[in-house]
C-alpha cells in the first residue's frame, strides 16, 4: 500500500466503496499521517480530518445522487503524498463532474435567511483549511487536490 | 459508526446529549431525533456536544435545520460545548454567531 522513493515522499493510495460509513476511515488515515509528521500539531491534524471528511462526503454524495454520469458503485480513490513538510491529498470520485464556480453564495451568518441553508458549507471549509486547492475534471467525475502545510487554519470561511 | 444520543428533561428544556462523531454516516440519526422532538412539541432544546469528538458540515447542517424548526415555533436551540476543536468548527464557519453556545447544560437552562 505504501511506497517511499528516494526524495522521501511516501505515497499511499486507498480505494474505498462510496458509502457514508467509509468517511470515518478516511479521517482515521489522514489523522494518523498528520500525527506522524513532526511539523503537524494536533490542531492541524484536526483541520486535515475535517477537510478530508468534507471532500469524501461530497464525493460519496455525488456518486450516490441519481445524477447523470454518476456511478454509485465505483470506488472513491484517495491518494496521499506525504513528505517534505506537506501532505497532499487527491480524492477522485465518479460523481459525473461538478463545477465549483457554479456554487451559490450563502447569506451572511447574521442574516436570518442563513437558516434556510443546511448544506453547502463543505466547499468553503475546504477552501479555508487547505493551503492549495484544485478541482480537476477526471474520467467520470472530479478529482479534488488539496495541499496542506503545517500551519493551522484560522479565520472564517467566505460562505 | 459511533454516535450516542441521550435525552433528558431539565427545567422545561429537552436536553439531548450527543457523543461520538457527527458526520454523513451518523447525522441522519441526529436529524431524526431532533425532528421527533419538534413533532412532540418540544421547542426548547439544549444539544449538549460535550461528548462529541468530531463534527463536520453535515452535522452543522442538521443543527441549523433543527434551530430553524424550533425558532419557527417560537422556541430555541442552544448548544453546550467546551471542546476547543469542536468550537473551532463553529467559529470558522461563523455559526458561533448563529447559535448560543454555553459551557454547561445548567447555564443553558438557567436563562
Amino acid at each position: 500500500m505504501a511506497a517511499a522513493n528516494d526524495t522521501e515522499v511516501a505515497v499511499i493510495e486507498l480505494a474505498l466503496p462510496p458509502r457514508p460509513e467509509v468517511v470515518s476511515v478516511a479521517r482515521l488515515v489522514v489523522g494518523a499521517l498528520a500525527a506522524a509528521e513532526p511539523a503537524f500539531d494536533d490542531e492541524r491534524g484536526a483541520d486535515l480530518r475535517l477537510a478530508v471528511s468534507e471532500v469524501c462526503t461530497n464525493a460519496i454524495q455525488a456518486q450516490l445522487a441519481a445524477r447523470s454520469g454518476a456511478d454509485p458503485e465505483a470506488p472513491i480513490v484517495l491518494r496521499f503524498e506525504v513528505g517534505q513538510g506537506s501532505i497532499e491529498l487527491a480524492v477522485q470520485d465518479h460523481g459525473g463532474g461538478f463545477d465549483p464556480g457554479r456554487l451559490g453564495r450563502h447569506p451572511e451568518v447574521t442574516d436570518p435567511a442563513r437558516l434556510e441553508f443546511e448544506g453547502g458549507l463543505g466547499i468553503p471549509l475546504i477552501r479555508l483549511l487547505a493551503d492549495e486547492l484544485e478541482f480537476r475534471a477526471s474520467p467520470g467525475g472530479t478529482t479534488v487536490v488539496m495541499t496542506f502545510g503545517p500551519r493551522v487554519s484560522t479565520g472564517r470561511v467566505d460562505s | 459508526m459511533d454516535l450516542r444520543l441521550e435525552l433528558s428533561e431539565q427545567g422545561g428544556w429537552s436536553v439531548l446529549e450527543v457523543g461520538g462523531e457527527v458526520d454523513v454516516a451518523t447525522a441522519p440519526r441526529l436529524r431524526e431525533q431532533l425532528i421527533k422532538l419538534v413533532n412532540d412539541q418540544r421547542f426548547q432544546l439544549v444539544v449538549d456536544l460535550s461528548g462529541v469528538d468530531f463534527i463536520d458540515s453535515t452535522g452543522l447542517g442538521v443543527l441549523i435545520g433543527a434551530l430553524k424548526r424550533v425558532r419557527t415555533q417560537g422556541g430555541d436551540l442552544v448548544l453546550v460545548c467546551t471542546e476547543r476543536r469542536i468550537l473551532k468548527v463553529f467559529e470558522i464557519t461563523g455559526l458561533d454567531q448563529v447559535f448560543q453556545i454555553h459551557e454547561t447544560v445548567e447555564a443553558s437552562v438557567a436563562r
